[in-house]
């Protein structure tokens, strides 16, 4: 909402400066965006009256006109203006003047004649886009006066943003109305008198959507002058407030908008069919509006109707056929009242955001719409002439909406407010906002103006008391509340302890877009389930994630195309698996040198071992290694021989291994990387530890290197061994795994040092001899291991 | 040979070693079993008793000499081979350690964690709520229902079902209300969807929400409890300004200013030369949210506020661009580990 201070002046005359006016409305709830000029410093540019006008002697499209400015004697102008003309008062730039992008006048030779200045356009002058032909002023303007004294270009306008809340604060008076309550100095308002008919004539309307629109206030005007042109100052009005001039009709519909935030429109009367009717729409309907796009309608749209059909979307845009044109001279004006509900969103849907359907969707005030009509009429008749016939209200003759008053208590304000309130403050600030309040003691009955339709809860009348108190002298109060122990659990791993631990790790966190492509979800997750959008930004951001590896992947080869060389990543997010939960997931990828290249330390690529070991160590957090396995499994983004569930107390809870060398290619990638994922949840529950008793004794260490079939898992190993161990075996460190010589092909060889040690006594020889005897008894006959020699 | 040369000679011998090794030779050849001292030694008993005494004292005198002289180059010899041992095993102490790079945590992370360990401290515990969430939760509990003007200002993405991602994280109020127990202090962070994207818009960000529910709150409260929170977090007093704004779910409403936090206030690019930086909505929660939840108005009240995460994050860290938290490149990620 623009506003132009010297117009607000002449309404409620604050007494403050363009800055602080702006600063009041900013901490009253009416937030200025920006504080401009109305115009460009014009000096040098006067009003002037062109005397004569002939036709240059060698250049057909130049004319020489003698111009008075002011000075006393005739200035002789050369001018290339269609409309020069004498007679004409427009805008003189004098010899010395300095123009909008510093374009300078000076005495200039045309073809051989003397031109001493320059008749100016619109656009010339910065006060807008015409560049048609020169200003016409028209009558009142004296020449030789300053162009911007004479138009008050001396103006400054500011650029407001309205809350949704607020339809009531769309219009000059809505803004005048704040001002005077928040300076508390008056508010006076242009008088609108009735304008008596000088015609019978009327225009059949039919209310027929109920209270979507309880009243439709119409009034036929004749005989408009056609070809007429709104005066500067109308004009003006209109491109400060960000509107072009298009013809008298419009400019006055669209002023008495500005004026009073009452939406109107005009109808050509000749391009009426039959009478109007306000309906609901037609599920069929189709309707050309006056921006030329068609819109299908629905049958929650409302519309104004003739015999012919739609001709316009109620409280949004009229139509095409019944529009007013610059021959127009018989007029139909609407000025009605329709419900923010019924109006509401459908100018989104349509991809209309209009004048009117802003301020119908917020609300207007249902007072206004006699008062808007004698307004627009009076304005019409004496820019543009014609003959009024009587205005006719049909439907309710709208009282205001019903509102009711608003008990509220000063206890009440002070306590959801936390501050002390005199009773009489608060009683004069809602008056200053036009509020009726009765007091009885503390307790206040407010009824809100009929413009404050969004006033209706006692909790609504403590934001007005404190707008109005000014939300900056509210001194902060510290809370008291009970005492409440903070929660603390060691039933779960805290977020900040495993993110920690990848960190530290040499992973760095990223965070990627929820949703990807649905290729890139189905190629990464393997599961043909998607949930997906309705209304994606695009393709590549239609599909909720599956896994966090589309993420990874993504932003594994965009550092690798940026030439780094190793790269470890990490996140955690949700992924939003079609008809189940969302889950909270953690994963990683690495990719590259083992190790950072480094002068000292082998230069392997890192492989699954080396994440396995970071997986382990996440694991570890929360999970004895009896808690998880990894179980060899298949996994359509995988190598099928290096990838492994993790089952963590017998759920499956996520998926380590390398990238399927298949999908090398198609990331450009020159090694694979390895990657995991687990689920947050199942994967970081915890308990608190429970100690168990130490052993005082020593231990007792046995090697064993084995020799088994490469299908044995070092799993099935272990388990022989615990079994057949028993409660003495302390520690198994695998330290070796060999193939090749000395080895029949399909067999390995894995070498391990049993750690033994009793809680209670020493371990002997003995005792360590026989309990290795009945491991390789037991994993001969589990695994057909035998001891190699 | 006469004792005079025998001393010269070992002791020239001595001074001569090069190594313990040729120094202990010398020391056998010397005074050894077999050595020419200890023969000389050996030989008294032939000598008549009368020189016998005055002999042995000679010879004993060129025996401690010698031992001195023996025990003294063999020190010297060994601080000279420990001086060449530790001159051998001498390291350049700028090569860098071997071994692992230290990763960290997402700015936004990082800023998150802030955040929540400042609210702990004001006794708020962390809710959650889904991102997909249904038109209830993100828009009609809160006072937002269809049509409404607000809905305009969230840009929604939309599935097929009519469920929506969350335009914000204030659905978490609705939950953490009806799952309770009052009196409540909650804050939720979490990741909310605009279907926005340029220079200054992802479709993707964060924020975090606040709700506070209890017998006796106040917008007093409120001021107090965003001042101590801003002061915290940029760890040093800040300038608010609470100014008017609306907001369907809480009444009054307020947006929070705060005085730039590059410039001071001076004006700057940053702040666009106003001196303030819009960082906070907040206000009362409406009646009509508690209602929504099932909660009495007449005896709850309660404050409400949301910030953007990343905004923060940008303030804190003088990032000038929202995109990079998204493009996940290790030079940008890299800047925020240490700390």
């Amino acid at each position: 909402m623009r506003i132009s201070i010297s117009w607000l002046h002449e309404w409620v005359d604050s007494g403050w400066d363009a800055r602080t006016l702006a600063e009041r409305l900013t901490m009253a709830g009416f937030e200025v965006e920006s504080i401009e000029r109305a115009a460009p410093v014009l000096e040098g540019v006067v009003v002037a009256r062109i005397l004569s006008c002939e036709p240059h002697p060698d250049a057909a499209k130049l004319r020489v006109c003698q111009v008075e400015d002011g000075s006393g004697s005739p200035v002789q102008v050369v001018c290339g203006a269609a409309n020069a003309r004498a007679g004409l008062v427009t805008a003189f730039a004098q010899v010395g003047a300095i123009l909008p992008g510093d374009v300078r006048i000076a005495t200039a030779q045309l073809r051989g004649v003397e031109s001493h200045g320059m008749l100016c356009s619109a656009r010339e002058l910065g006060l807008g886009e015409g560049h048609a032909g020169i200003l016409e002023l028209g009558e009142g303007y004296p020449p030789g006066i300053s162009l911007t004294k004479s138009l008050a270009l001396d103006d400054t306008v500011l650029e407001l943003s309205i809350t949704p809340n607020r339809g009531d604060a769309l219009s000059m008076l809505g803004i005048a109305r704040e001002v005077a309550a928040i300076s508390r100095m008056p508010l006076s308002t242009p008088p609108v008198p009735r304008v008596a008919a000088t015609l019978p004539d009327v225009f059949d309307v039919q209310l027929e959507a109920g209270d979507a629109c309880p009243t439709f206030v119409g009034r036929v005007i004749r005989g408009v002058r056609p070809g007429a042109i709104s005066p500067m100052w109308l004009q003006e009005r209109l491109r400060r407030a960000g509107l072009r001039s298009i013809t008298p009709v419009v400019d006055v519909t669209n002023l008495v908008m500005l004026e009073l935030g009452q939406p109107m429109h005009a109808y050509d009367l000749r391009r009426l069919s039959g009478g109007i009717r306000v309906r609901w729409a037609r599920p069929t309907e189709t309707l050309r509006l006056l921006d030329g796009g068609e819109v299908a309608l629905g049958p929650d749209v409302l519309l104004i109707a003739d015999a012919s059909g739609p001709i316009g979307l109620a409280g949004i845009m009229g139509g095409e056929a019944s529009g007013i044109d610059p021959d127009t001279t018989d007029v139909f004006l609407e000025v009605a009242f329709f419900q923010p509900a019924a109006v509401g969103g459908r100018a989104r849907r349509f991809g209309l955001q209009t004048d009117a359907s802003q301020r119908f969707e917020r609300g207007v005030d249902p007072d206004l719409q006699e008062r808007a009509m004698e307004r627009a009429t009076a304005l019409l008749l004496e820019i543009a002439g014609g003959e009024p016939g009587p205005t006719v209200v049909s439907g309710k003759a709208l009282p205001g909406l019903e509102r009711n008053p608003i008990e509220v208590s000063i206890g009440f304000l002070e306590k959801r407010l936390g501050l002390q309130l005199e009773t009489a403050t608060v009683v004069e600030s809602l008056t200053a906002l036009g509020m009726q309040v009765s007091r009885s003691g503390d307790d206040l009955r407010v009824l809100p103006p009929s413009h404050r339709f969004d006033i209706a809860l006692p909790e609504e009348i403590s934001e007005e008391v404190a707008r109005l108190h000014g939300y900056d002298r509210i001194e902060p109060v510290d809370a008291t509340g009970p005492q409440v122990a903070a929660s603390s659990t060691e039933a779960r791993v805290p977020a900040r302890r495993y993110l920690g631990l990848l960190a530290d790790r040499g992973y760095q966190e990223v965070i990627s877009y929820a949703f990807t492509g649905r290729d890139e979800q189905l190629r990464l997750a393997g599961r043909a389930e998607l949930v997906e959008l309705a209304n994606p930004l695009s393709a590549e951001l239609a599909a909720m994630r599956l896994s966090l590896w589309p993420g990874l992947m993504g932003a594994l080869t965009g550092n690798v195309r940026r030439q780094r060389d190793r790269v470890r990543l990490f996140e955690h997010g949700r992924v939003f698996p079609a008809g189940g939960e969302e889950k909270d997931m953690l994963a990683a990828v690495a990719w590259g040198g083992a190790l950072p290249e480094q002068w000292s330390g082998d230069r392997r690529e890192v492989d699954f071992y080396d994440l396995k070991a970071d997986l382990e160590a996440l694991l570890q957090l929360s999970n004895s290694t009896a808690d998880v396995r990894f179980e060899p499994a298949e996994h359509p983004a995988l190598h099928p021989g290096r990838t492994a569930r993790v089952i963590i107390r017998e759920n499956s809870a996520g998926w380590i291994g390398e990238l399927h060398p298949a999908l090398l290619v198609a990331y450009g990638l020159r090694s694979a990387p390895l990657l995991f994922e687990l689920d947050v949840d199942l994967s970081f529950m915890s308990e608190p530890p429970v100690y168990k008793a130490i052993s005082r004794y020593p231990s007792v260490r046995r090697d064993l290197a084995l020799v088994v079939a490469e299908s044995i898992l070092l799993d099935q190993i272990l388990e022989s061994v615990s079994v057949s161990s028993g409660s003495a075996l302390k520690e198994v460190r695998v330290f070796d795994v060999y193939r090749g010589t000395g080895l029949e092909p399909g067999f390995k060889s894995v070498a391990m040092g049993l750690i033994l040690q009793k809680i209670e006594g020493t371990l002997t020889d003995q005792d360590a001899d026989a309990l290795v005897a009945a491991v390789v008894s037991r994993l001969s006959t589990d695994c057909g291991a035998r001891i190699r020699n | 040979m006469d004792l005079e040369s025998l001393l010269e000679g070992f002791l020239y011998r001595i001074a001569a070693s090069a190594d313990l090794a040729a120094l202990d030779t010398v020391r056998v050849e010397a005074l050894g079993k077999k050595g020419a001292v200890t023969v000389q030694l050996k030989a008294l008993s032939s000598f008549p008793p009368e020189e016998r005494r005055e002999a042995g004292a000679r010879i004993n005198v060129v025996k401690d000499r010698l031992t001195e002289a023996i025990e003294s180059r063999r020190v010297a010899l060994e601080d000279a081979q420990l001086a060449q041992q530790l001159a051998a095993g001498r390291l350049d102490v700028t090569l860098p350690g071997r071994g692992q790079q230290s990763g960290g945590l997402h700015p936004v992370t990082r800023t998150r964690l802030r955040i929540e360990e400042i609210f702990a401290g004001a006794g708020f515990r962390v809710a959650e709520g889904p991102e997909i969430e249904d038109d209830f939760h993100n828009f009609e509990a809160l006072n937002i229902p269809a049509d409404h003007p607000a809905r305009a200002m969230h840009d929604t993405f939309y599935f097929p079902d009519g469920r929506l991602l969350r335009t914000h994280t204030s659905p978490v109020q609705i939950r953490a209300l009806r799952k309770g127990p009052l009196p409540l202090r909650v804050i939720a962070p979490g990741r909310v969807y605009r279907c926005d994207s340029d220079l200054t818009h992802t479709p993707m960000f964060h924020q975090v929400e606040g709700l506070v529910v209890d017998e006796q709150v106040s917008f007093a409260n409120l001021k107090a409890m965003l001042s101590g929170f801003i002061e915290q977090f940029f760890e040093r007093p800040r300038k608010l300004r609470f100014r008017p704004s609306y907001f369907p779910f809480t009444e009054p409403s307020a947006e929070v200013d705060i005085q730039c936090v590059l410039c001071d206030g001076a004006g700057c690019r940053t702040c666009k030369g106003t001196g303030w930086l819009e960082v906070l909505g907040c206000g009362m929660v409406h009646p009509n949210v508690l209602l929504a939840a099932g909660i009495d108005p007449e005896r709850w009240q309660g404050y409400a506020f949301g910030m953007g995460i990343d905004r923060m994050a940008m303030l804190r860290y003088a990032v000038n661009d929202l995109r990079l938290f998204f493009e996940g490149d290790l030079d940008f990620l890299r800047q925020f580990d240490r700390g």
